[in-house]
């Protein structure tokens, strides 16, 4: 088995493996639709969908009927729904465009993931990240490639050529640049404590996981820990740049009806949900592995700690579907704190999420970085 | 004193920051996940349905099953939106209330035109005519959605008496004094 895969070509097998992800992210991406109604109805004292169901399906005892309350049936409804229905382009958009803005949308995205480790494996005492590439542009790549999607949004925008999809996609991109600065610069203390001069530097996601396993109380500690505002600026950005609730200004549905996609409908704007989800689903990701210590199951227990204590360490598969399972976890439960912030907060208003950004966020994060600037210059040697 | 100065107090650097705020309110939602449902599940469980409730009109028998309804017709000029017809008829020999003289040989609600509004129920002496508890109704037919005697009865079912009105006159009747 493991020799044919060996014997593949590499492209087919970068091929396979990137299908592989994407299998998994679509429909999670799809899912978060379902947990979001389904969230959103706990909070506001309702069951939620619960009704759809595949008649044979749900007549299977306990699991029938508890994928039917969970509105399981409802999101295979939904999507079959999207697939069918007929999907009508207006008369006054510009079709090329408007037709490519939801590829664009939808390809950045799910690029993402290539930069992305979500899991390790051990090789002897060594910890393998597995990931489709573990590159030393790590997180600089993720960055460049998900501004990208502001396009998609300012393409829908403006293709759809009708006033509410206009003043969405402006204020999209007013957005993404006043908070990706902020967002930048709130992740580089981290990067400036696990690189150090003289050593070969890297901005690898899974050289933040690993510097945030290791022995002592200060290895040990996830960088949530040790570096606390970086984590506050970055997760405030991260809404930002993925237009959740309270920086909803791109879709707004109170003020500009639909916002970016009020134009489209069925299967393209079904792209644009899915995308929006796996910007969610990469950026809790980015998250997890920055600030809350990636595959390591607690602070202070590495992995490796971890699966030597309970037995699995000498099995490298396990331990790799360990690890993942240990990241999706966590990544799943920021995807529910996403939504959990969503149903609580209102929406700013458009100039409050320009203060806030300008004002606020961007000396806060500067200041922070010329903090960490000089607490790592004094400590790190001692450390 | 028509003026009370309010002091307004410049916003701490905690408010001004929206976070503890913002965390108060994630633990408002979060004890909201937990709680209990409010929404009544509806087709499985059925509301309560509160006494002196307007729903669709019904004939009621008296507690030994015989019809109440004397065809006054009261309810047929009452009616707003002129739902109720009734064809009089008299109360066949031989059954020992023909004292009575008069019961409805027809009586059809048109419920397509029924408002609820109760009026029948109010005019009613004889107390024949209620506006029970049953709130859901539909058809596939305009006919199937007038309501004849027969189904009247059917929804109506019977209802206490405290009166006996036609007892009581039978028998006052039988002593000699008809009135």
């Amino acid at each position: 088995m493991i020799e044919f895969w060996l014997s593949l070509p590499p492209l087919l097998q970068a091929t396979l493996k990137g299908l592989a992800v994407i299998a998994v992210i679509f429909p999670l991406a799809g899912a978060g639709s379902m947990a979001e109604r389904k969230v959103s109805a706990w909070i506001q004292g309702r069951p939620g969908p619960n009704r759809a169901a595949i008649p044979w399906l749900v007549k299977i005892p306990f699991l029938g009927r508890a994928l039917q309350r969970l509105g399981l049936f409802q999101l295979l409804a939904d999507g079959l729904k999207f697939f069918f229905k007929e999907d009508p382009v207006p008369g006054h958009v510009n079709k090329f465009y408007f037709f490519l803005a939801p590829a664009v949308a939808l390809i950045p995205a799910l690029t993402t993931v290539v930069a992305v480790p979500f899991g390790a494996w051990l090789d002897g005492d060594t910890v393998v990240p597995i990931g489709l590439a573990n590159v030393d542009l790590g997180l600089l790549a993720i960055f460049a490639v998900s501004s990208l999607g502001v396009y998609a949004l300012i393409l829908a925008g403006w293709a759809s050529n009708s006033k509410y999809p206009f003043l969405g996609g402006v204020r999209a991109s007013a957005q993404f640049i006043s908070y990706e600065l902020s967002m930048t610069i709130s992740v580089l203390p981290v990067f400036l404590w696990v690189n150090s001069p003289g050593m070969r530097g890297s901005l690898s996601l899974a050289r933040v996981v690993e510097f945030q396993s290791l022995p002592g109380f200060w290895g040990g500690a996830w960088f949530i820990f040790t570096m606390p505002v970086c984590a506050l600026i970055f997760l405030i950005a991260l809404f930002a740049e993925t237009n959740r609730q309270p920086f909803d200004m791109p879709e707004s549905e109170a003020d500009l009806v639909g916002g970016f996609h009020t134009e489209y409908g069925a299967f393209k704007w079904a792209i644009f949900f899915v995308a929006e989800y796996a910007h969610m689903i990469v950026g809790s990701g980015i998250f997890t592995l920055l600030f809350l210590g990636g595959w390591n199951p607690l602070p202070w227990v590495s992995l490796a700690d971890f699966s030597a204590l309970i037995g699995i360490a000498g099995n490298p598969l396990v331990v790799g579907v360990v690890s993942i399972v240990i990241f999706l976890l966590k990544v799943l439960f920021l995807i529910f704190f996403f939504m959990w912030v969503r149903w609580t907060v209102p929406r700013f208003r458009y100039d409050q999420v320009m203060v806030l950004g300008w004002q606020k966020l961007l000396p806060l994060s500067i200041a922070n970085l010329f903090f960490y600037l000089v607490v790592i210059a004094l400590l790190q040697e001692r450390l | 004193m028509a003026i009370l100065p309010v002091e307004r107090r410049p916003l701490t650097l905690s408010e001004r920051s929206y976070l503890p705020q913002i965390a108060r309110g994630l633990k408002t939602t979060l004890k909201h996940i937990f709680a209990p449902n409010e929404t009544m599940e509806y087709p499985e469980v059925q509301p309560e349905i509160p006494p002196g409730y307007r729903g669709v009109p019904t004939l009621v028998t008296d507690p030994h099953g015989r019809e109440k309804c004397v065809s006054c017709q009261l309810c047929e000029f009452v009616c707003p939106p002129k739902a109720i017809r009734i064809t009089p008829g008299s109360v066949p020999e031989g059954s020992g209330r023909e004292h009575i003289e008069k019961a409805p040989e027809e009586f059809k609600i048109d419920m397509l035109r029924c408002i609820y509004c109760g009026l029948c129920q109010e005019v009613c002496p004889e107390e024949a005519i209620f506006l029970q508890n049953q709130f859901s109704l539909n058809g596939l037919t305009r006919e199937e959605m007038v309501h004849d005697k027969k189904r009247l009865y059917e929804l109506g079912g019977s209802l206490p008496d405290r009166h006996f009105k036609w007892d009581k006159k039978k028998a006052a009747a039988e002593h000699g004094n008809a009135h």
